[in-house]
């Protein structure tokens, strides 16, 4: 505790007793901002994928298409025949036919705005909402099959779970992501620190002979890497964070990539990585500098 | 205060010291004689816990040295001013900050702001040399630097070891009259040096003992010193 005080606090004779190592300083800084540029991403796109996931299992658990498909002039009827159906069957929240408009809407992309739906045999959809109890699907299709020979249901399942198991996967994947920067981080600072020791190790005679501590000595160099780290990582997650505003709007151009970003109080995590990285730096170059320090005794 | 039981030592398979017994009792004056390799530094080290004994016991301050932890043996070097005939330096600090370096980092800063600090500088005539850097120092001037630091502390017991072997006669004679005068205030001093002449120009102001290692024990030396 009170070598973390001091670490916080500073002591600027302290500081001043191991001498500037300017170049490598320069690296240090430069490879923590590296790295949290990185991590702003990695977050990102862990915190982006667990949102895909859990839309996906949220809404698409709970909704279901029928798809009516018979000829134009029974289409109507049995639309309809479908909707009494679906109102009566239990574990159905809302059902709702799709208007001309919208079915247009939904082939627009493809077809373009001009579309004539009436020439083509598209098929009439039908959106199902299920309530929190959900329905029996094996049922209500076999009661489809007897009253309306044209309804043909998918609830989704056949295509849900892979896709909820890709987005899973791809939020681990950003955390293993995460989890490596940090990593490197402290093997970079570790590596960093070594040398940095290793360089000093007349400083530490002097330090020794005038009656310095292991704990004094050490925190002269786990303070100065642990403010390079935060400083260094400050700066790329800031930088990465403005890269991150500056990326299209999810609203204008709707998907994954550009859905990719914090939302509400994720915006708390990227604020995070650099007291991380100090924290990081801390340790590694406190067992770093205690490894030496004892090897140097 | 610093006691030698039936000291020994050995580095790389050979003995470089044996059976050593000495007590620095508080207020003497001491030299330590004996060729070059004879283990005068060893034996200075091994007064302030720099080495252990791979035999016998050293006692610092009532405490067993193997018994001392590093940290407690930083607190023993507080109490011991050691200067080495190669004294080392931060060079990229100013004598002043050197100087107070045992300060420093004691956490006890700021009382070299009181004056003491002139007054030290000033004693082993550094005060114009204060915001020097070690390597643009003279050898002289380096000696009585770490003299300075040595002494900052006030500490019990002032090791030096070869101190004049850099410096010219003017100018061992003058850390010689600061030694004696550390001695005259109550401090345990040790010298180890093969200037005998310097043993002689001090047993003129101060009841030395002087001590020779041969053949990897300490004895008397003789009156012919």
């Amino acid at each position: 505790m009170k070598f973390l005080r001091g670490l916080i606090a500073g002591d600027r004779q302290a500081d001043r007793v191991v001498p500037p190592s300017g170049f490598t300083a320069q690296l240090t800084l430069f490879a923590a901002a590296a790295m949290a540029f990185l991590a702003v991403f990695a977050l990102a796109l862990s915190l982006a994928a667990g949102r895909l996931a859990d839309r996906w299992g949220d809404e698409l658990a709970r909704s279901a298409t029928l798809r009516i498909v018979a000829p134009l002039d029974q289409r109507q009827a049995q639309t309809d025949a479908a909707l009494r159906i679906l109102e009566t069957t239990k574990g159905v929240a809302s059902a709702r036919a799709l208007t001309d408009a919208d079915q247009q809407a939904l082939l627009e992309p493809w077809f373009g705005p001009d579309l004539a739906l009436d020439s083509l045999p598209v098929p009439r959809l039908i959106e199902v909402i299920e309530d929190d109890q959900g329905m029996d699907a094996a049922g209500l299709r076999l009661r489809l099959a007897a009253e309306v020979p044209g309804a043909v249901l998918d609830d989704h399942s056949r295509w849900r779970k892979p896709l909820i198991d890709a987005a899973g996967r791809l939020r681990m994947l950003g955390w293993i992501s995460t989890l490596l920067i940090a990593a490197t981080v402290a093997a970079m600072i570790t590596l960093a620190a070594q040398a940095a020791l290793a360089a000093n190790a007349q400083v530490i005679a002097v330090l020794r002979l005038v009656g310095a501590t292991d704990d004094y000595i050490a925190q002269a160099f786990v303070r100065r890497f642990t403010l390079r780290a935060l400083s260094g990582a400050a700066v790329g997650t800031v930088v990465g964070l403005i890269a991150m505003v500056l990326m299209p709007d999810a609203a204008d151009a709707p998907g994954f990539l550009t859905g990719l970003g914090y939302q509400g109080a994720h915006w708390i995590f990227p604020l995070l990585i650099p007291i991380l990285a100090g924290a990081v730096a801390f340790a590694a170059t406190g067992t770093a500098a205690r490894r030496t320090l004892r090897e140097l005794a | 205060m610093i006691e030698l039981e039936n000291v020994a030592y050995s580095y790389g398979g050979g003995e470089l010291l044996s059976d050593i017994s000495l007590k620095l009792a508080p207020g003497s004056f001491h030299f330590l004689t004996g060729p070059s390799g004879a283990g005068k530094t060893t034996l200075m080290k091994l007064c302030y816990g720099a080495l252990l004994p791979t035999a016998g016991n050293v006692r610092l301050f009532g405490a067993d040295v193997r018994g001392l932890d590093r940290d407690d043996i930083a607190l023993v070097r507080r109490r011991v001013g050691v200067v080495h005939q190669d004294v080392k330096f931060l060079d990229h600090l100013g004598v002043a900050e050197n100087v107070c370096l045992p300060l420093t980092v004691s956490g006890r800063q700021s009382e070299a702001g009181n004056g003491d600090l002139d007054e030290l500088m000033s004693w082993v005539g550094l005060t114009n040399r204060a915001g020097a850097l070690p390597p643009e120092l003279s050898g002289g001037e380096r000696q009585r630097a770490a003299l300075a630091r040595a002494v900052i502390m006030s500490p019990d017991v002032v090791l030096a070891d070869e101190p004049t072997g850099n410096i010219d006669w003017e100018m061992s004679q003058r850390l010689l009259r600061l030694l004696i005068e550390l001695n005259k205030m109550g401090k345990t001093v040790l010298i180890a040096t093969h200037d005998l002449s310097l043993i002689r120009a001090t047993k003129a102001h101060v009841q030395a003992r002087v001590l020779r290692i041969a053949n990897r024990r300490v004895q008397l030396a003789g009156a012919d010193l």
